[in-house]
């Protein structure tokens, strides 16, 4: 394992043990304040822990409370880079030597340093910005280029905290997309609370609860099957696992889920998951039939209030609906019902 | 009439206090302006008393604010960016010249560094004097002019915060790397307010430097004790001498400004 | 942001805004009702004596109050001309009483009432070993004296012609306070202060006389203000000066009579 981490900071309530591989990425899913964070300031040796052990590549980053010496390496000798929400360019450096920084602060010259910058400022698409001054491009270009800053650092681990949190929901699926592509080979950890970062970006998640996993495995078998009540409301996605055929996601129980694909399309065989929102749904008794529209044969299982609504549970999906609906359809554990689902609400994705 | 921001927050009444408070210090400057006697101007100005005076006051402020920026920049960052107990104390013994009457300070100062000083017999053996000496001013003038510089730059290093430091260190960045890089470039506006602050009240200095270091023609006379001389006999000479000092100052403040504003 | 070196000028200042005197030597005016107040302005180097005179007034002339400023004899008669309200001024020399009486401000004519002459001092012990106006020029004195343009400076200047010495000071003082503490600390090896300094100073000090101290006599004049309202109060006190009384604690102080 390249990554291993395992520590306690009692003062914040959390309690984390996580191992990642070479060129994996590790998604740390969970609502805000679940101490995510905190374990990346630990991760990056910007805080101590009150216990614990950080090792990276055999390599013992952090060591506390264990019989023997503790050890704390400083933040600049970890070759962990960290990135935030928020850009953090510095203010009074263009963008060239704000992405050369990090080879510039390991003793390459400012040539050499700057030729890094620009191929990595090529990489997520703003070489054009390379002589600008922060305060002069937008947030999401902000962004790519403190990703670009990042990664001409050469880490051995990218720590991201919430890359798209502050940014517009028309930038990030362009800023995911090339994240994508730069994080493929490399070892991350990211942490977000948004599901589908979790879902595109990572190959494993692990889903945080008051400071603990509550689980962990492969990105779409923990967000389709969840084994804990909140890795599902974390998920609050609809999914459903599949392979492509036919312009449609056929699923191992033989369903046929027709929607419309995200990014480049896949080719039939290929895995993929069609992913759609409860509010997309509607419930009915009986099969409406009629497309574009998809009609899953479904039993329930529970219902809840959620939000104002109704959230109607079958096993593996939820359907929101308003109360006045769920009165009129009488729907009680253990009904069959059918969830339809216009294809266009419903977004497909290759793993 | 071209598109303007609305002014929010600034109550009419609150001109009254305000133009009364400018008025109040730009009042005394008219005073010295209007009573300078502008005939023997240029005379009083080149007489080698005068230009001694102000070549050494020159020389000694830009000399101590160097020291204040040498020892203050660190007293600032140790301040503002580390915590260990008894900080609170330190930081108000440290601003004690502040509130120090000058002539307190000279005294101290010549207690610590003065013949019979702590320090006094020490330097008499390696064959150093130090009082009566440009040393001796330069001394007085830092030790009443560095907690301006520390208190000014330890405030823009706190309300800086220390994000950028954390991900430059997360980049690779050493310690002195971070602190070379980004920690200084993004106080520099109030490094140089500080500085400015330092320089000000180093040309500006009295008490102390009387006290300290006496009052010698080319050698530790700056100009606010050539004024302060001059008085005895000749008051408009001390006036003219007077507006000089002002002219410094505010071509001192306009430098400032001016470096801030390109920042 | 220069600070003065002696707190009375700032707050005669202060006292001439708010229209009542206060002084570091004497209680604070009150103009109570009951009594009167007497302004004596007198030179830094009468300090003591005048203290005493102005109690001896005190108690001879029921209800009133004799509130002194002591300071520069220049700074004293540059207040007065620019209308500080002061009843009797006594300057540490002719000059600075000139100054006043030329603007006709000298009621009834300055009056020399005591007269003093310099002196070496240095610290307890002589570490520098100092005996006569030669020594301070040799190699590695320290000689500390008043600044020309003040009195006991143009004294020092004539003393050191009549003796024909050139005198080559690491310092030169506005005050003749300035340069006895210099040498009570011990920072100067000598200095060049009246009569009246060494013998106020006591122990901390030694004094070498100065046979040439006879070519600089320092005449002190003492006149009533005119304009004050205490005009024949005022007279009063200069008389008690020039009386027996004034002139015996004067003598006491080590000044010489007026010549």
């Amino acid at each position: 394992m390249t990554f291993r981490y395992d520590a306690v900071v009692a003062g914040r309530g959390v309690d984390l043990a996580f191992d990642v591989g070479p060129g994996e990425t590790l998604a740390l899913l969970g609502p805000n304040g679940a101490g995510k964070s905190t374990a990346l300031t630990v991760a990056a040796g910007l805080l101590r822990p009150d216990s614990g052990r950080v090792v990276l590549d055999g390599r013992p980053l952090t060591v506390t409370g264990r019989a023997g010496r503790d050890v704390l390496v400083p933040p600049h000798d970890r070759q962990v880079s960290l990135l935030a929400q928020e850009p953090l360019l510095f203010p009074h450096l263009s963008v060239l030597d704000n992405v050369a920084f990090g080879p510039r602060s390991r003793g390459a010259s400012r040539a050499g340093s700057r030729a890094v910058a620009r191929r990595w400022l090529g990489e997520v698409g703003i070489e054009e910005l390379a002589d600008r001054r922060p305060a002069r491009i937008s947030g999401g270009q902000a962004q790519r280029a403190a990703v670009a800053r990042a990664l001409a650092a050469d880490p051995r681990l990218l720590l991201l905290d919430e890359p798209m949190a502050a940014l517009d929901v028309a930038v990030t699926p362009a800023l995911r997309q090339t994240l994508r592509r730069v994080l493929a080979d490399r070892t991350v950890v990211l942490v977000t609370h948004d599901a589908l970062d979790a879902l595109l970006l990572a190959d494993r998640v692990a889903v945080i609860e008051n400071g603990t996993i509550v689980d962990q495995g492969i990105t779409s078998e923990v967000l389709a099957r969840p084994r804990s009540r909140f890795t599902a409301q974390i998920a609050g996605l609809n999914l459903v696992t599949g392979t492509w055929r036919d312009h449609a996601v056929l699923t191992s129980a033989g369903m046929r889920v027709e929607g419309h694909p995200t990014g480049p399309p896949p080719r039939d065989g290929d895995p993929v998951v069609a992913v759609f929102p409860p509010s997309a749904v509607s419930v009915f008794l009986d099969d409406p039939g009629g497309s574009p529209r998809n009609a899953l044969d479904v039993t329930i299982t529970h219902l809840e209030p959620h939000g104002g609504q109704i959230r109607v549970r079958t096993e593996s999906l939820s359907a929101d609906i308003t109360a006045r609906a769920a009165a009129e359809l009488d729907l009680v554990p253990g009904s069959r019902a059918f969830f339809v689902v216009k294809a266009t609400e419903i977004a497909v994705y290759g793993t | 009439m071209a598109a303007a921001p609305s002014r929010v927050g600034v109550p009419t009444w609150i001109f009254v206090p305000a133009v009364a408070g400018a008025v109040f210090v730009l009042l005394p400057l008219a005073a010295i302006v209007l009573r300078t006697p502008w005939g023997r101007f240029l005379d009083l100005l080149v007489s080698p008393a005068s230009t001694e005076a102000l070549l050494l006051s020159l020389r000694t402020s830009g000399t101590s604010t160097l020291l204040c920026i040498l020892f203050g920049v660190p007293m600032a960052v140790v301040l503002a960016r580390t915590s260990f107990r008894g900080q609170g104390i330190l930081r108000s013994l440290v601003l004690l010249p502040l509130v120090l009457p000058p002539v307190v300070g000279g005294i101290a100062l010549l207690y610590t560094f003065g013949r019979r000083g702590l320090l006094g017999e020490a330097f008499e053996v390696l064959g150093v004097q130090i009082a009566f000496s440009t040393t001796a001013v330069v001394l007085a003038q830092t030790f009443v002019a560095l907690p301006f510089l520390v208190v000014s730059l330890e405030g823009s290093l706190r309300s800086a915060g220390q994000r950028y430091e954390v991900v430059a260190a997360t980049l690779g960045a050493s310690p002195t790397t971070v602190f070379r890089r980004v920690t200084l470039p993004l106080v520099l506006p109030g490094l140089v307010s500080g500085a400015v602050l330092a320089f000000a009240r180093s040309l500006g200095e009295f008490g102390a430097t009387i006290t300290f270091a006496g009052s010698l023609q080319g050698v530790t006379r700056t100009l606010p004790l050539e004024i302060y001389l001059r008085r005895e006999t000749d008051a408009q000479a001390a006036v003219a001498l007077s507006l000089v000092l002002v002219m410094v100052a505010i071509l001192v403040i306009g430098f400032a400004r001016q470096g801030r504003t390109s920042l | 942001m220069r600070r003065r070196l002696s707190v009375a000028p700032a707050a005669l200042a202060l006292a001439v805004a708010s229209g009542c005197a206060v002084g570091p030597g004497g209680g604070a005016a009150a103009d109570d009702g009951a009594g009167t107040t007497l302004t004596v302005y007198a030179a830094a180097s009468l300090t003591a004596t005048f203290e005493q005179i102005g109690q001896e007034f005190e108690a001879t002339h029921d209800g009133v109050e004799v509130t002194l400023s002591f300071a520069g004899s220049s700074d004293l008669a540059a207040q007065i001309q620019e209308g500080a309200p002061a009843d009797v001024f006594a300057s540490a020399d002719e000059a600075n009483m000139a100054k006043v009486a030329d603007d006709g401000l000298a009621g009834a004519g300055p009056v020399a009432f005591a007269s003093n002459t310099l002196e070496i001092a240095v610290p307890a012990g002589n570490p520098a070993g100092i005996e006569d106006l030669d020594d301070l020029t040799g190699d590695g004195v320290n000689l500390v004296v008043c600044a020309p343009e003040v009195p006991c400076g143009a004294a020092t200047q004539e003393v050191a012609a009549a003796g024909g010495v050139a005198l080559a000071p690491v310092s030169e003082e506005r005050s003749v306070t300035d340069v006895l503490a210099k040498v009570t600390t011990g920072e100067a090896d000598a200095g060049l202060v009246y009569v009246t300094d060494v013998a106020g100073a006591g122990a901390a000090v030694e004094g070498i006389e100065l046979p040439e101290s006879s070519s600089a006599v320092n005449v002190y004049p003492i006149a009533p203000v005119a304009g004050s309202t205490h005009a024949d109060l005022a007279q009063e006190f200069v008389d008690l000066v020039l009386a027996e009384t004034g002139q015996s604690l004067l003598r006491d102080a080590g000044f010489a009579p007026a010549p």
